[in-house]
């Protein structure tokens, strides 16, 4: 099948102009809103798939569309697709870029086959397969834009729901809620530092009684924000730690022995403010 | 810039750390301030690296030598004005830094210097 | 210093990456003085900014460069670097090449833990490189020299 495949690839090449016209026609007529900066980006994504279709066909035929040689066109669909998400099309308008070229591709294997129907149907038909793959790839990269979108967002929401709170003046706590994914604990510990530079806070409180299980990769997590806090000049005070927790700490040999540990933020406190010179009295005329 | 300029505040040695550092300009450094140090007889040294963006395990090497031979000399060396990227990213090298004490700014650093507990930050 | 690959042998990288340049061209940059080093760091630094990652992986990027230009420089007798924006299809990243035609490295295994050093250093040059990058790979013997190639990816 390569002659036939690779017919294929020269004819896209040899009529590319034509073609364009044609495609983009086709798809204005569907889709319709574009601007003209818009319809100029379009024109040369289109240029550009074209060019890459036709030389990887001529390469690689185009029965199997995953080889090294169609890497640059899953390069390109990647490319605009990520494009179209931002932009706000849904998926079905941008499948609509690779589908609606094989109307006007078909209308010239017609041309150029007339007369050899049996070699026509087989190109159709190795045409459709091809573009129908193509336009599945595209789909595919829309949804991976898609949900890297997401995956940013939450990012954004992670930073935004880290509160880190002046209990004091040159101290800070950082009560922390939840599970402790890697992520996090990296949103976490970039948000601590930064609020330490920001405030000037000489020690911070990483309270964990809201954490439920703290195993090895938490402990380490932790652990390497006191150490960058430190090389910052802050010193970090670790409370919250209840029994089950200071168990497992010991069994798995988390070594905390640079680390002040309290059970309680009361206590953390106290250590705290003694530490800056501070002290808390009671006034004496309350009975 | 062929040398980095140490200013004298009270009885400590100030040095601002602003350029990117290559072999010459860190041995230069050394060599200044460990003559610094005897001729003004310092007793505190202070790094600011607020301006740097990054921290190698050369620049790492060099800051933990001037705090050996500072020492050696009777000074203590306390460094300032660490970025927080730049903290995440040493902890993650590997670069601990002993026997560098660390403030958050050269107010905090001068002042733990001249504290009457001099002999603690010293001894870290 | 080929990035396009699949099966050529002799490729160090085992992912299918793919050039994004525009051009198809890689940057190469000397790695043969102080100074080159420092050009280097600032390259890097602001390729790594137009490509919008955030300042913490910016930092680490740049540290491993800077640790690896100074190999290069002090135990490879100066090579080159080459960058190359790279993508495996779901997501993007930077890719920085350092070769040298040095002495090579007698014991790669030993070279990559913490503490290992033979000029007097700290010694932490390899080893903490490859935790600061997504993708390390060393290739080295005294015939064809030294190259070290790290790639960080862009999270989303």
């Amino acid at each position: 099948m390569t002659t036939v495949s690779s017919r294929l690839g020269d004819l896209i090449i040899e009529h590319q102009n034509d073609l364009l016209d044609g495609w983009l026609a086709s798809l204005t007529a569907r889709i319709g809103r574009r601007d003209a900066v818009g319809a100029n980006e379009l024109r040369q994504q289109a240029n550009r798939f074209l060019t890459l279709v036709g030389k990887a066909i001529q390469a690689a035929g185009s029965a199997g569309i995953d080889s090294a040689a169609w890497q640059e066109v899953h390069s390109l669909l990647s490319d605009i697709s990520a494009t179209r998400v931002r932009q706000g099309y849904n998926s079905v308008e941008t499948a609509l870029f690779v589908f609606s070229l094989k109307d006007p591709l078909i209308a010239y294997l017609r041309h150029e086959f007339e007369g050899e129907p049996n070699t026509l149907i087989a190109e159709i038909l190795t045409t459709n397969a091809l573009f129908d793959r193509l336009g599945l790839v595209t789909i595919e990269a829309y949804q991976k834009s898609r949900e890297q979108v997401i995956l940013r967002q939450q990012q954004d929401l992670l930073e935004l729901s880290t509160p880190v709170v002046e209990l004091w003046s040159d101290v800070l706590a950082l009560p922390l809620i939840g599970t402790l994914d890697s992520a996090r604990t990296q949103v976490v510990m970039e948000s601590l530092l930064q609020k330490i530079v920001d405030t000037g806070a000489a020690i911070a409180i990483i309270d964990i009684t809201g954490v439920p299980t703290v195993d090895t990769l938490v402990a380490q997590h932790l652990l390497k924000t006191v150490a960058a806090a430190r090389l910052m000049g802050a010193d970090c005070i670790i409370s919250g730690i209840r029994p089950q927790i200071a168990q497992t700490i010991v069994h798995l040999g988390v070594n905390l022995e640079e680390v002040t540990t309290k059970a309680t933020l009361a206590d953390a406190f106290q250590v705290a403010l003694k530490r800056t010179g501070a002290s808390i009295s009671s006034s004496s005329t309350r009975k | 810039m062929d040398h980095i300029p140490i200013l004298k505040i009270g009885r400590v040695l100030l040095v601002s750390i602003q350029v990117d550092m290559h072999d010459q300009l860190a041995l230069a450094l050394q060599d200044n301030l460990t003559q610094r140090i005897v001729k003004d007889r310092a007793t505190g040294v202070l790094i600011d690296i607020c301006a740097l963006d990054m921290v190698d395990s050369f620049i790492g090497r060099m800051i933990s030598n001037i705090a050996a031979m500072a020492k050696v000399l009777g000074a203590a060396t306390v460094l300032v004005g660490m970025q927080p990227a730049v903290a995440i990213t040493m902890v993650e090298l590997g670069l601990t830094l002993k026997g560098v004490a660390t403030a958050l700014t050269v107010e905090r650093g001068i002042a733990l210097l001249e504290d009457s507990d001099n002999a603690n930050v010293l001894a870290a | 210093m080929s990035w396009q690959l699949n099966a050529s042998p002799g490729a160090l990288f085992s992912l299918d990456l793919v050039n994004l340049q525009a051009d198809g061209a890689e940057v190469v940059l000397p790695v043969r003085t102080d100074d080159d080093v420092v050009k280097l760091r600032k390259l890097v630094r602001e390729v790594l900014i137009s490509m919008r990652f955030s300042i913490v992986d910016q930092t680490k990027m740049v540290t491993a460069a800077s640790e690896l230009a100074r190999n290069t420089l002090r135990y490879g007798g100066g090579g080159d670097c080459s960058l190359a924006k790279v993508g495996d299809g779901s997501r993007t990243g930077l890719a920085l090449a350092f070769s040298d035609n040095g002495p090579g490295i007698a014991d790669v295994s030993l070279a990559l833990t913490d503490g290992y050093t033979t000029g007097g250093g700290m010694g932490l040059g390899l080893g903490g490189a490859k935790r600061l990058v997504d993708v390390f790979e060393l290739q080295t013997s005294p015939d064809t020299g030294t190259t070290v190639k790290i790639i960080k990816w862009k999270p989303y």
